[in-house]
């Protein structure tokens, strides 16, 4: 757990020197990840930098796990909490297993149980240890050296992480793979961890809380889905993009959304059945399926208002637990307005329509 | 033909010659490494600092060494050592501490701030960046400054022979006082040899003292 109480920072003289950060509280809970977000030069890393006092706060106190962090000498509270930065900071003089033991070989660690410890790291991330325990930085792709940059700040398993825009340094298809990576790993990792960004999409993907900072000051603090539903003031607003709505389509997932119960026909109904049904449920559609309930075709009513449905070919089904982002671009690019929505066994669960997609972004995030 | 045939009858000198010179160097430069590693690491700490030390040490070896040598006469004499060994030891320590300091300053100024920042940030004490980040990064920088302050101080030390510290540059004053093209060629292919020889030597010490994680991009 991390709280900040009235965390100000002050460069220069204390009276007429440049506020950076100007009373921040907030108060992060174990295992959760807090994105600190907003333009540069907002105090968000000037505020990271305070927790493990690489800059000390002019006024204001910061708690983790209960432990005011001014009683804690600044290098042994370092060694306590993850570190990793955005240029990723490999010591170049070094292998990558002396790379990974840094902090372990700081606190004096068995020397044989902590390289033991980074082959384990290493394989975490998918990168064989008899490969790249001996390798040096330089010998390492992009991607590798973000993630052996990770895994240094695990090394020591410290509770608690702080990381500066460390998947900033990467090309987009690379930072989604190591973003998922990392996000598999926390499941079980539960850290807790602050995550400085100005990427809004990488904040809602990764953040349980989002403080949004602007000239100093926490203008909201908020899960995505809140942010993006009801933002505090009309700079978030501008801030999120007036594409915010898009935004949360990742946050929802295809259960939440979809109509569920959908009255399919069956191979065996009359054939008006389906204009009767599209009629009475007021879908662009109705799905079709097979004996055992899953999805084989749909029938929509012609554009011109005719009463015969005909059948379209199903050329898209979408699973229950895809996020909405992605149905919604299926629905796009098969041109398909009913989208029918499958459970693990492939059975017809629900449909998505657009109309169902725009209700359950317009109720909002719970409160 | 007959130069040969002197360095051949001669060699036994030769190498007692080369001897007392590798000494002079070999002491002072040690010397100066203890000094100006630490003076050069020191003044990274203030860039006002650094710009006097630096320009001290540029002053130091505009100074010719012969005039050098002159000026220590009357302020070592009181001690016994107006001339030999003790003032030529002196002299290669000063011209030493230029491109010691210099190059030591330089590479642990240029060290990525990023790399500083992340061993701070991980909890490693000045110290501990300084032995694990620092100087293992500035290794290459630094022994290049020590190559030159040994290959400069080999041909200074030649000019100690005229206040009597020996060395190869014996050869040189007595070929120019008596006239013997055979003592002149000898010292002065002597010292390029030992220059050159030094050189390589410190490369191959460079080499070993450089992490293979950077050693692509040190200078030759």
């Amino acid at each position: 757990m991390i709280r900040l109480e009235h965390l100000t920072k002050v460069f220069g003289d204390p009276q007429r020197g440049v506020l950076a950060v100007d009373d921040v509280s907030l108060e992060l809970p174990a295992g959760e990840i807090c994105v600190l977000l907003g333009p540069s030069g907002c105090g968000k890393t000037t505020t990271m930098k305070m927790i493990n006092r690489l800059i000390e706060p002019t006024s204001g106190r910061i708690f983790i796990d209960g432990r005011d962090t001014t009683q804690t000498d600044p290098i042994r509270l370092r060694r306590s909490i993850g570190y990793v930065i955005q240029q990723i900071g490999l010591f170049p003089n070094k292998t990558v297993a002396d790379n990974i033991c840094v902090v372990p070989d700081l606190l004096g660690w068995d020397r044989r149980k902590a390289r033991k410890r980074a082959g384990e790291l290493l394989e975490l991330v998918g990168m064989a240890p008899a490969t790249f325990l001996d390798r040096f930085p330089k010998e390492l792709s992009g991607g590798q050296q973000q993630r052996v940059g990770v895994l240094r700040a695990l090394a020591a398993d410290p509770p608690v992480m702080l990381m500066d825009e460390p998947f900033g340094a990467i090309d987009p298809i690379n930072r989604e793979v190591i973003q998922d990576e990392f996000l598999r790993m926390q499941q079980t990792l539960r850290k807790t961890i602050i995550f400085v960004s100005h990427d809004l999409d990488e904040a809602v993907k990764m953040a349980d809380k989002i403080a949004i900072f602007r000239a100093g000051r926490l203008e909201q603090f908020a899960s995505p889905d809140e942010l993006l539903a009801r933002p505090a003031n009309g700079f978030i607003e501008s801030f999120l993009g007036s594409d915010r709505a898009l935004k949360r389509l990742r946050l929802v997932t295809v259960a939440d959304a979809m109509v569920a119960g959908h009255d399919a026909v069956r191979g065996d109904d009359p054939l008006d059945r389906a204009a009767e049904l599209i009629r009475a449920s007021g879908h662009p559609g109705v799905v079709a399926v097979d004996a055992e309930g899953r999805p084989e075709g749909w029938f929509s009513l012609p554009d011109g208002g005719g009463s015969t449905a005909s059948r379209q070919p199903l050329r898209a089904t979408v699973s229950t637990a895809t996020d909405l982002r992605n149905a919604v671009a299926l629905m796009f690019a098969h041109d398909m307005p009913l989208l029918p929505c499958v459970d693990d066994a492939g059975k017809l669960a629900g449909v998505l329509t657009y109309r169902s997609v725009v209700k359950s972004l317009a109720t909002g995030a719970p409160e | 033909m007959e130069i040969l045939r002197f360095m051949v009858e001669n060699l036994g000198l030769i190498g007692e010659r080369a001897v007392e010179h590798i000494s002079i160097v070999f002491v002072a430069v040690t010397i100066a490494v203890v000094t100006a590693v630490p003076i050069g690491i020191a003044i990274t700490l203030s860039k006002s600092a650094a710009d006097v030390v630096l320009y001290f040490a540029s002053m130091m070896i505009t100074v010719p060494s012969i005039a050098l040598f002159g000026l220590m006469i009357p302020l070592l004499s009181p001690i016994g050592h107006g001339i030999g060994y003790v003032p030529a030891v002196i002299a290669v320590i000063l011209y030493s501490q230029l491109p010691i300091i210099r190059n030591t300053y330089t590479a642990i100024a240029n060290v990525d701030p990023a790399l500083r920042e992340a061993a701070r940030g991980m909890g490693m004490s000045t110290f501990q960046r300084l032995r694990q980040v620092e100087i293992p990064l500035a290794v290459p920088v630094i022994m290049a400054g020590i190559r030159t302050a040994v290959v400069m101080n080999i041909a200074v030390t030649a000019i100690a022979a005229y206040i009597g510290a020996g060395g190869l540059g014996t050869f040189i004053s007595r070929g120019i006082s008596q006239s013997d093209p055979r003592q002149l060629v000898t010292g002065a292919v002597a010292v390029s040899l030992l220059a050159i020889a030094a050189d390589l030597f410190l490369a191959l010490v460079q080499r070993l003292l450089t992490s293979r994680g950077i050693a692509s991009e040190a200078p030759a």
